[in-house]
């Protein structure tokens, strides 16, 4: 499912005094079995560009190709597109509805037609990938906390066993455990199963060490796109936009202000430990 | 794929226009006073003279003209409906077509294009109020309105609370109805097709994540007031204070000159 976006303009309300452009121009390609982190702060058009990708929204100008489909064609089935792209929203615990957590999960699975057996077969393996344990099953989805509505509500979507899984922001609003078991489980996903995975956040500590490739949006606007490193060495266009870079690499910023001969990127804290060590024996080598 | 975005309610079109400036009270009452205006004039001057001057309104109020006439389009099945029956079922004046069992008579169709013409204006007057008045400066000049009317046990400022608050949380709860419709429709859901009972079915994921979010919002609206000391409207004072301008006197002289012509014409 290698998805390519040509020229993309997307604006809200067209014509009307609440016209808003939230996208402008996007020129993206992806990649089968890409980990990609889009990243921007709020109100940069994150939430827009991603529901282009399985056509819930269709470009004002521009095309989107998922596969061999373009959305904005004349006729195009969309259903079978959603299936293969899985959209798990901003907040996506608000979208359950179900008497049970089981239920719930199998809402998706359920809308492709699939049979009885199959079906609960997927919501077994999405609630185990989520790190949710089955004896929840038959609870209701809305006795559990935030966090566990949140892994119900991506298990929902895992369900559809998508090629491409877009999380937008999944761990906005979760404690830091919850967000490590999170992130943690969907690096294992990308990894095991080898499927496309696009992460939405506006935290560049969450996607550092996780993605391969990271898109930075600004005004609806890509102003980077490249791999961590590469992105991460424009640290100060980064401040300017109030995304800065992660802590790791802004410790070895400002080291290298201080005239220390350390790299420029780290994208853990344990790498520029490594990085700050040699440099200190080095110095004290010389001295 | 717009889905509720042509939902609006309200219809507010922000803008700085003389008419946008006017004291809501203003615009209601004269809303109001020309609206009975319009149903005592009898004669085609009258109308003509009230025809132009909703014309100057609708110009000094800078709306797109098009936004104006949109508030017509759900009346045009009544406009057409009440310019036929009148036109072939009347039996007045002289006789202009006959033939075969039709009979056409000018009468009925002056008539008819008279009642038409008169609820023509009558929409475009009250659109002119909600398209240049946001809907809470209404519920302010509303809840005013109903003032006087407290000592006979109107409640006028709660009934203007929940009318602001159902104002306030109208576009919230499309906005949210929105978004669990793309997530649900992400799962692969189909609002569309199948019979009427699949169709309603079909609502369910949509509509009981919208209930818990909106009972959720109550609850934490009436934790929010409360924090804040909300009692009532018992000696409250407000943030925006209405006050009357000079524009508003010159507003309602000009009204006063179009209605007293149009009456004597
Ligand atoms: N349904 C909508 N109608 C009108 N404007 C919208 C709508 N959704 C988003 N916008 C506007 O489009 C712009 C981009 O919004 P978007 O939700 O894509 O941002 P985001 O990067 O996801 O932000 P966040 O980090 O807050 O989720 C914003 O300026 C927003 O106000
Ligand atoms: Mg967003």
């Amino acid at each position: 499912m290698p998805i390519q976006l040509n020229n993309v303009s997307f604006t809200y309300s067209p014509g009307t005094p609440f016209e808003r452009h939230a996208l402008r121009g996007i020129n993206l390609s992806i990649a089968d079995g890409e980990f990609i982190g889009i990243i921007g702060q709020t109100g940069s058009g994150k939430s827009t560009l991603v529901q282009l990708l399985n056509g819930l929204i269709k470009p004002t100008q521009g095309t989107v190709r998922v596969g061999d489909v373009t959305t904005t064609d004349k006729g195009v089935r969309l259903r079978p597109l959603r299936q293969m792209v899985g959209l798990v929203f901003q907040f996506a615990e608000h979208q359950l509805f179900a008497e049970t957590v089981a239920a719930d999960i199998a809402f998706g699975p359920l809308n492709l037609g699939l049979d009885p057996s199959e079906i609960a077969a997927r919501v077994d393996e999405a609630m185990l990938t989520v790190g949710l344990p089955l004896e929840m099953k038959e609870r209701s989805p809305f006795e559990l906390s935030g966090g566990q509505m949140r892994r119900v509500a991506i298990a929902g979507v895992l369900a559809m066993r998508p090629q491409v899984l877009i999380l937008d922001e999944p761990t906005a609003g979760l404690d830091p455990r919850g967000r490590d078991e999170i992130l943690t489980r969907i690096g294992a996903l990308h990894r095991e199963r080898g499927i496309t995975v696009i992460l939405v956040s506006h935290s560049m500590e969450d996607i550092a060490r996780l993605v391969s490739r990271i898109v930075v949006i600004h005004e609806g606007e890509v102003l980077h796109d490249g791999p961590p490193r590469e992105v991460f060495c424009s640290a100060e266009s980064l401040s300017g936009i109030g995304l800065g870079v992660p802590q790791a690499t802004e410790i070895l910023r400002r080291l290298r202000l201080a005239g220390w001969n350390v790299p420029a990127v780290a994208l853990t804290l344990a790498e520029a430990h490594g990085f700050i060590v040699e440099a200190w024996r080095e110095r004290s080598g010389e001295a | 794929m717009s889905m509720l975005q042509n939902v609006t309610l309200g219809q507010y079109f922000p803008g700085t226009s003389v008419v946008h400036r006017l004291d809501p009270r203003t615009k209601l009452g004269l809303a109001l006073a020309y609206i009975i205006v319009l149903f005592i004039a009898r004669t085609g001057l009258s109308y003509s003279v009230l025809a132009l001057a909703s014309a100057g309104i609708v110009l000094l109020s800078e709306v797109p003209i098009k936004l104006v006439l949109r508030g017509l389009r759900p009346i045009l099945m009544i406009l057409s409906l009440t310019v036929v029956l009148h036109v072939f079922t009347s039996r007045e004046g002289v006789e202009l077509v006959s033939f075969w069992f039709i009979r056409i008579y000018s009468g009925g169709v002056i008539q008819g294009f008279m009642l038409a013409f008169r609820l023509v204006l009558l929409v475009l007057s009250t659109s002119i109020l909600t398209l240049t008045t946001s809907p809470i400066a209404l519920t302010d000049a509303i809840e005013l309105a109903l003032r006087p009317l407290r000592r006979f046990g109107v409640p006028a400022h709660e009934l203007a609370m929940m009318m602001t608050i159902a104002l306030r949380f109208i576009p919230t709860l499309l906005e949210e109805a929105e978004k669990i419709m793309k997530a649900q429709l992400a799962r692969g859901a189909d609002f569309e097709s199948g019979g009427l009972l699949k169709r309603a079915k079909s609502l369910l994921p949509l509509l009981i994540p919208l209930f818990i979010s909106a009972f959720r919002r109550a609850d934490e609206l009436a934790m929010a007031m409360e924090a804040r000391c909300y009692r009532g409207g018992e000696g409250r004072t407000k943030y925006k204070v209405l006050a009357y301008s000079r524009l508003d006197l010159y507003a309602a002289m000009c009204f006063t000159a179009v209605g007293v012509v149009a009456l004597a014409l």
